[in-house]
């Protein structure tokens, strides 16, 4: 008896058309000219699993064709050679396209008379710099997917603090929470000041296969944003979460314990990256000494200031868990002697009291 | 006052044209450059460099509580953030009065050590060297490329690569293998910074008066494998450069005038000596000089001052063809420094930023970045200093000073020694910077690799003094304080691409005053109240074109080389914005590989 296995019969297309409908060829136009520092594209260079190397020359699998436009790599030497990609977008002659912002997005109607808070080049006709309002509301309803990069396009970030000038917002703020895609994605939102990268990199990809037709779309949580990703508060990933179950909480910095009263917030954010570490596992915020500022929620940065207070909700539940956590802890610290110990037979008498016997039976 | 010095007179009827590059590529943030070139003497002649992105942090940080601070200003720039959070911690130490203990100290200079490596690493790999790549020099200058093909790599033994050429294919975007190496390089090294400081490129673990990182053996030892592991990429970057460097000189004969200026530079001094250092105004002189990287001011190859309370006191915030109302006529927030000297209503301590939205006009308003200077009290002029792009203005600063002696390191009045142990291929290796003849676009470009050495020789030194105090158990990193109800202070640092200062006044334990002063505004500023152009605009203007392309498909490689040069760096402008401008003829917008993406 035979059967058809063979490693021609694994790789053949999926015969039913619903399986196969994906993207062979897909452009990513990353615009990085929202009120921004550019930081999540220069964080982005450190993700290695994958890196972006591995994305533009194609070394994943399962993927379609990806051209990458962004400023900072581009191999161009900048004005309309690096542009005409958008100006082809913009005129709908050229696509699928992901539409990458970075940054967040001022508020042009508080201006009066002729000023813009961000451009990107010129308008080829009259020479004036063009916003990146208008890039947006050019782009957005053509592209198939939108994706936020960072903090600042997500929710507003820094450059949406009180007292700013810019009125800046997210581009959810900005395009409507109930915006959709050509693909009907919503904004897809990765927060974080900057990126974490490989978070970055993980949700790209993912739209990157549900593009090529092999992935739904990414599971995203009511502030868009990747669930498996933002679904855990820092606390739950902190390796000085323990510390904070003892009630044993650092009184400055010099300290290994929980950084809760030097003001970290790690137990309201939503934020993986002290189980993630920041790159290749290495560094973090509080389980590496950094408290935890909320970069990566919407509230930031105001909500979460000033940093180096005891945030103002944790004085009653570190009370809380004060008695039960001194108990544990002391319970603890006796089962920790104990263990501490070698057990008494261990010696260099005459006697073996290892409890050995030769014919024991259960 | 122009700072470029007259060219020669045999001259043609000039054929002018307009030329533009907004964005420019391959920097991070907003920048335009606008020229009119000469065609017929093959010359740029004019010059402006404007940036189209306001930022704000010095309107929206008042009020806010000042421990604050270098969380926030971090956030100015997506490349040397961890270098704002530095020296916002050093202007608040000053103002709070602390001093942290000597291991935080050098937990912070271990974490500068490999931002300077990792940025200098990403951006001179993988985005100045694309303009002087296989792909690139093809497009500009095809003849130099069939002599490249020729002309053999003297370093060849140290790099591995037989010809110039083979180093510039080397370097092809994405696809080269020295392009390729760099980025896991800039990897390796972020990891070290990750180490030290937690998270890049927003630091999670400095705080004013120390820092969180957990002194433990491990981390130190994760960080020296890892040193031990790029030290011979850094030995090979040193040589390449060299070998590519030396040969455009020599195959395009007067190439040293492409983005040459006068020798203005300026350079605030990194990496503090936890055993002198106290913060104290005071004793900034004693403290500033006992730096790795020793400050300075160098005028025409003259060090004018290595004092950071003259530094201090020169620095002038000018406007002229920025939009921003005068401030010259509101209550000063310091009218005398610590030290009892008068500090002028144009110091960053005084400056109030007023903003006037206006149009875009080369000939009168053009940038919202305003005009730092510093005045030479000798002459009189306030002169526009640039950075070199960070490590020019270093290694020449510290060469002449002659201060800096350590195993590693040593500093002979007329160069810098670098010592780099054996590395898995290359033996132990001695690099010697000398003080160059110009200040130009190669020279630029070639002190970047040789710093990247610098910075991994004082690792290995505060790698070895760090340990030795760990395994002392001294391991104290943090010291508190209380937030004064009134202070002033002021913190001067290197970033990657050059000088960076915070001036900070608190007024009832808030900030009544915060100015950052990067590199960038330095470097991209626009022509002063007396007509004294910026360093970018300076430097392009009146620098020949050696591009074999004519006015129809012309590239403007070389005008590109002398921005890139600079290690321009937008985010940090601060102030930048840029109002609706007038329409400009742009005859053509150069293009090169429009499909390359």
């Amino acid at each position: 008896m035979t059967t058809h296995s063979s490693t021609a019969e694994v790789s053949k297309e999926p015969e039913r058309s619903e399986d196969r409908q994906g993207i062979d060829e897909i452009h990513i136009l990353w615009i990085s000219e929202g009120m921004s520092c550019d930081g999540d594209t220069v964080s982005l260079t450190a993700a290695d699993q994958p890196s972006i190397e591995d994305l533009v020359l194609g070394l994943i699998p399962g993927l379609p064709k990806v051209n990458l436009v962004n400023k900072v790599l581009s191999p161009s030497l900048g004005g309309e050679d690096f542009l005409a990609p958008y100006r082809a977008a913009v005129r709908g002659e050229l696509g699928p396209f992901i539409l990458v912002i970075e940054g967040s997005i001022p508020n042009q109607n508080i201006i009066e008379g002729d000023g813009y808070w961000t451009s990107f080049g010129n308008d080829p006709e009259t020479g004036e710099p063009q916003t990146l309002n208008w890039w947006i509301d050019q782009l957005a309803p053509k592209a198939w997917a939108v994706v936020a990069a960072g903090t600042c396009a997500t929710f507003g970030g820094i450059h949406a603090m009180s007292g700013n000038p810019t009125g800046c917002m997210g581009l959810a703020d900005y395009l409507g929470w109930d915006y959709t895609s050509q693909a009907g994605l919503p904004v897809v939102n990765v927060p974080g000041c900057p990126i974490q990268p490989e978070n970055f990199m993980e949700t790209l990809i993912w739209v990157l296969y549900h593009a090529a037709g092999s992935a739904p779309p990414p599971p995203l949580d009511h502030m868009l944003r990747p669930q498996w990703l933002f679904g855990k508060t820092v606390h739950e990933g902190c390796d000085r979460g323990s510390y904070y179950e003892q009630a044993n909480f650092a009184k400055d910095y010099n300290s290994p314990k929980c950084l809760v009263k030097t003001g970290c917030w790690g137990p309201v954010v939503n934020c993986n990256v002290p189980k993630r570490g920041w790159m290749a596992g290495i560094g973090g915020c509080p389980n590496v000494g950094g408290i935890c500022i909320g970069c990566t929620m919407p509230g930031f940065p105001d909500a979460f200031m000033p940093f180096m207070d005891e945030p103002p909700g944790s004085t009653l539940s570190s009370l809380a868990v004060k008695p039960y956590g001194a108990v544990i802890s002391r319970l603890r610290g006796m089962t920790n002697e104990l263990v501490n110990h070698e057990p008494k037979w261990r010696h260099n008498k005459r006697k073996l009291t290892s409890g050995y016997d030769p014919r024991w039976r259960p | 006052m122009t700072t470029t010095e007259a060219r020669p007179t045999d001259r043609k009827p000039p054929q002018l044209v307009d030329m533009s590059w907004d964005p420019i590529t391959r920097i991070i943030g907003n920048l335009g450059i606008y020229t009119k070139i000469d065609f017929a003497n093959r010359e740029v002649v004019e010059c402006h460099s404007t940036s189209s992105l306001f930022r704000g942090y010095s309107v929206f940080m008042k009020g806010k509580d000042p421990r604050d601070a270098g969380f926030i200003t971090s956030r100015i720039c997506g490349i040397c953030g961890d270098n704002h959070t530095t020296c916002s911690d050093y202007a608040q130490q000053m103002a709070y009065g602390v001093k942290p203990p000597p291991l935080a100290e050098h937990i912070v200079n271990l974490g500068e050590a490999a931002e300077y490596m990792f940025d200098h690493t990403i951006f001179q790999d993988n985005l100045v060297f694309v303009d002087f790549c296989e792909a690139m020099v093809k497009a500009t200058n095809p003849g130099v490329l069939a002599r490249a093909e020729r002309t053999e790599a003297p370093r060849g033994e140290i790099h591995g690569y037989r010809t110039i050429a083979d180093i510039m294919k080397a370097f092809n975007p994405f696809e080269g293998e020295v392009y390729k190496e760099a980025l896991k390089v800039s990897r390796v090294t972020r990891e070290m910074f990750c180490l030290m400081e937690g998270r890049h490129v927003h630091p999670s673990t400095l705080y004013p008066g120390g820092v969180g990182t957990m002194p433990q053996p491990t981390v130190f030892t994760d960080y020296l494998s890892r040193l031990m592991r790029v030290i011979d990429f850094v030995k090979k970057a040193v040589a390449m450069n060299d070998d590519v460097f030396d040969f455009f000189y020599e195959a395009l004969p007067g190439y040293e005038e492409v983005g040459r200026r006068r020798t203005l530079l300026g350079c605030w001094g990194a990496f503090q000596d936890p055993k002198v250092v106290d913060y104290r105004y005071e004793t900034m002189n004693t403290w500033g000089k006992a730096m790795y990287v020793t400050p300075g001011i160098i005028v025409d190859g003259e060090l004018v001052t290595n004092n950071l309370v003259d530094i201090n006191l020169g620095l002038r915030i000018m406007l002229g063809s920025s939009y921003y109302e005068d401030w010259v006529n509101e209550d000063p927030f310091v009218t005398h420094d610590p030290l009892g000297n008068p500090v002028d209503m144009r110091h960053p301590w005084n400056q109030t930023t007023v903003p006037v939205p206006q149009k875009r006009d080369f000939d009168d308003k053009y940038s919202w970045v305003m005009s730092p200077r510093w005045l030479d009290q000798r002459t009189g002029d306030h002169l526009a200093l640039d950075t070199g792009g960070g490590p020019l203005a270093r290694l020449w600063s510290t060469a002449l000073s002659g201060l800096v002696d350590t195993p590693y390191i040593k500093a002979t009045g007329h160069s810098v020694r670098i010592s780099l142990p054996k590395g898995e291929s290359l033996p132990e290796t001695t690099l010697e910077w000398r003080i160059p003849q110009w200040s130009n676009t190669i020279e630029r470009d070639r002190a970047r690799p040789y710093f990247v050495a610098y910075a991994a020789a004082m690792a290995l030194q505060f790698l070895e003094e760090a340990m030795g105090m760990v395994r002392a158990g001294e391991t104290k990193v943090f010291e508190n304080y209380e937030v004064p109800d009134e202070a002033i202070g002021c913190g001067f640092h290197e970033a990657v691409r050059g000088v960076l200062s915070h001036h900070l006044v608190i007024k009832d334990k808030k900030i009544a005053n915060y100015h950052p002063y990067p590199p960038t505004p330095w470097n991209a500023s626009p022509r002063d109240m007396y007509g004294t152009p910026g360093p970018y605009e300076d430097a392009v203007q009146g620098q020949p074109i050696f591009e074999e392309n004519g006015p129809d498909d012309f590239k403007g490689v070389d005008i590109m080389r002398t921005v890139r040069s600079f290690d321009p760096c937008l985010p940090c402008g601060v102030h930048m914005y840029v109002g609706k401008g007038k329409t400009l003829t742009t005859l053509h917008s150069p293009t090169y590989g429009a499909n390359h993406g």
